[in-house]
């Protein structure tokens, strides 16, 4: 192989990367507890709501988990406009990732619900506990803890997605490398060190949440 | 030149989802061959073979599939070959949907009860014929709801083979908006046909897991 690897080009333009991973993580962050509230909404009116809310909300996972992200986003950049809604880059960014993360969390902490069984919620009714206690201490928490590693497998799974905002130019970690790339014609090296970047933040992110398991549901 | 959103554009959509099939099969076929491998090593009595299964799946799993499919397009480049796109797109959704493939059937074949093997081993069936003829058929059953899961997850990523200029359903949608101008309705049409592959497979997957239960 007659290459030469050429870092040095790429490590100038250190601040470009800095800025995205800033980005990336801001993201992530954001998205990631907007889709979970979004996502226990939408699971608990799936498992206990009325017949007509839980069609909707069906409805709503079906189409999201059944099209792709990036027509999503497309869709709301670059669609929405026409119909007089104009979005700025990272509001249609956010938007879109929440919207998808949201039917994801949803099925997945559905299957938590179910995993509750009635008997336990009749024995918080009778120990008298109130709806708002039941749901909390008897359901929420017990089901998250059931369903807490494909959870926090999708939510590393959406922090390597919001790679895809690139697309319409956010100005995270992939789209950092993009820019360097143009700048320096290094596109290996550059693609190299943004692929250890994201193998470190899902490094982190895994064992952040690990953490979080230990602090929240130590019994 | 804009021009109006007509039938013809809608049929040249149409006609775009068999390069999304194509990728999605070139990457089932490519993913299978690395799963199988990544599966047989991660189920293996060799702890050695079990760290280097769950090292790739980690690795890759910890990578964005964008980045993937760069890595593929601009390092076959450096090596010196002139690929078409699509070999980029389908060496990187290879090593993609191996580590998945992988980690789904390195469950199957764990599930499967020492005892079966036992079994094998008690009617003086060798290694291999234990394989084909007992485990293989039980883990097949409790692989395929998962893996057709899996498919769904794939022809959707296709869409970001996109990027690289492969022109699946996706980049063909960025084609007609830029002649048409009408986005709204260009994606709307690419999201509904995406839903159209995809929302069958699902209500399939969902059945085979339900029966499944069931049979047990």
């Amino acid at each position: 192989m007659a290459y030469t690897f050429q870092f040095r080009d790429v490590f100038a333009q250190r601040d470009a990367i800095v800025d995205g991973l800033v980005l990336t993580l801001e993201l992530s962050a954001g998205v990631i507890a907007l889709g979970f509230a979004i996502g226990v909404m939408v699971a608990a009116v799936l498992v206990y709501g009325k017949p007509w809310a839980r069609r909707i909300a069906a409805g709503y996972v079906e189409v999201i988990r059944n099209t792709p992200l990036l027509v999503q986003l497309f869709l709301i950049f670059f669609g929405l406009p026409s119909l007089g809604l104009k979005l700025d880059v990272i509001t249609a960014s956010v938007l879109a990732l929440t919207i998808n993360l949201g039917a994801y969390t949803a099925e997945i902490v559905r299957a938590g619900f179910e995993s509750i069984p009635k008997s336990q919620i009749e024995a918080g009714i009778s120990l008298g506990l109130t709806g708002p206690q039941v749901f909390r201490h008897v359901v929420l928490l017990p089901a998250l803890r059931n369903v807490y590693p494909s959870l926090t497998s999708q939510f590393v799974l959406m922090m390597l997605a919001t790679s895809v905002v690139s697309q319409i130019s956010a100005a995270e970690l992939f789209h950092a490398g993009s820019i360097i790339q143009s700048r320096t014609f290094r596109d290996f090296e550059v693609y190299t060190v943004i692929a250890v970047l994201y193998l470190g933040l899902s490094l982190l992110l895994r064992m952040g949440f690990s953490v979080c398991y230990r602090l929240f549901f130590r019994r | 030149m804009i021009r109006e959103l007509s039938g013809t554009d809608v049929l040249y959509l149409v006609m775009a989802m068999r390069w999304t099939v194509f990728l999605t099969l070139l990457a089932l076929g490519g993913g299978s061959v690395v799963g199988l491998v990544i599966a047989a090593c991660g189920a293996s009595k060799n702890p050695a073979l079990r760290y280097l299964a769950r090292g790739y799946v980690g690795f890759v799993q910890g990578i964005p599939l964008l980045v993937w499919l760069f890595i593929f397009y601009f390092g076959l480049s450096i090596l010196g070959y002139s690929l078409p796109p699509w070999i980029a797109a389908a060496l990187g959704f290879s090593v993609y949907a191996g580590a998945f493939l992988g980690e789904i059937w390195r469950g199957a074949l764990i599930s499967i009860p020492r005892t079966q093997w036992e079994a094998g081993t008690a009617i003086g069936l060798t290694y291999l014929e234990q394989l084909r003829h007992v485990i293989i058929p039980q883990a097949v059953r409790v692989a395929i709801p998962p893996t057709v899961g899996f498919t769904v997850q794939l022809i959707k990523n296709t869409s970001l083979a996109a990027v690289i200029g492969f022109v699946e359903l996706t980049r063909e949608g960025q084609l007609t908006t830029a002649a048409t101008f009408q986005p709204f309705a260009v994606y709307l049409i690419v999201a509904a046909l995406y839903f159209c592959m995809c929302y069958p497979l699902t209500r399939y997957s969902r059945a085979l897991e339900r029966t499944r239960r069931v049979a047990r």
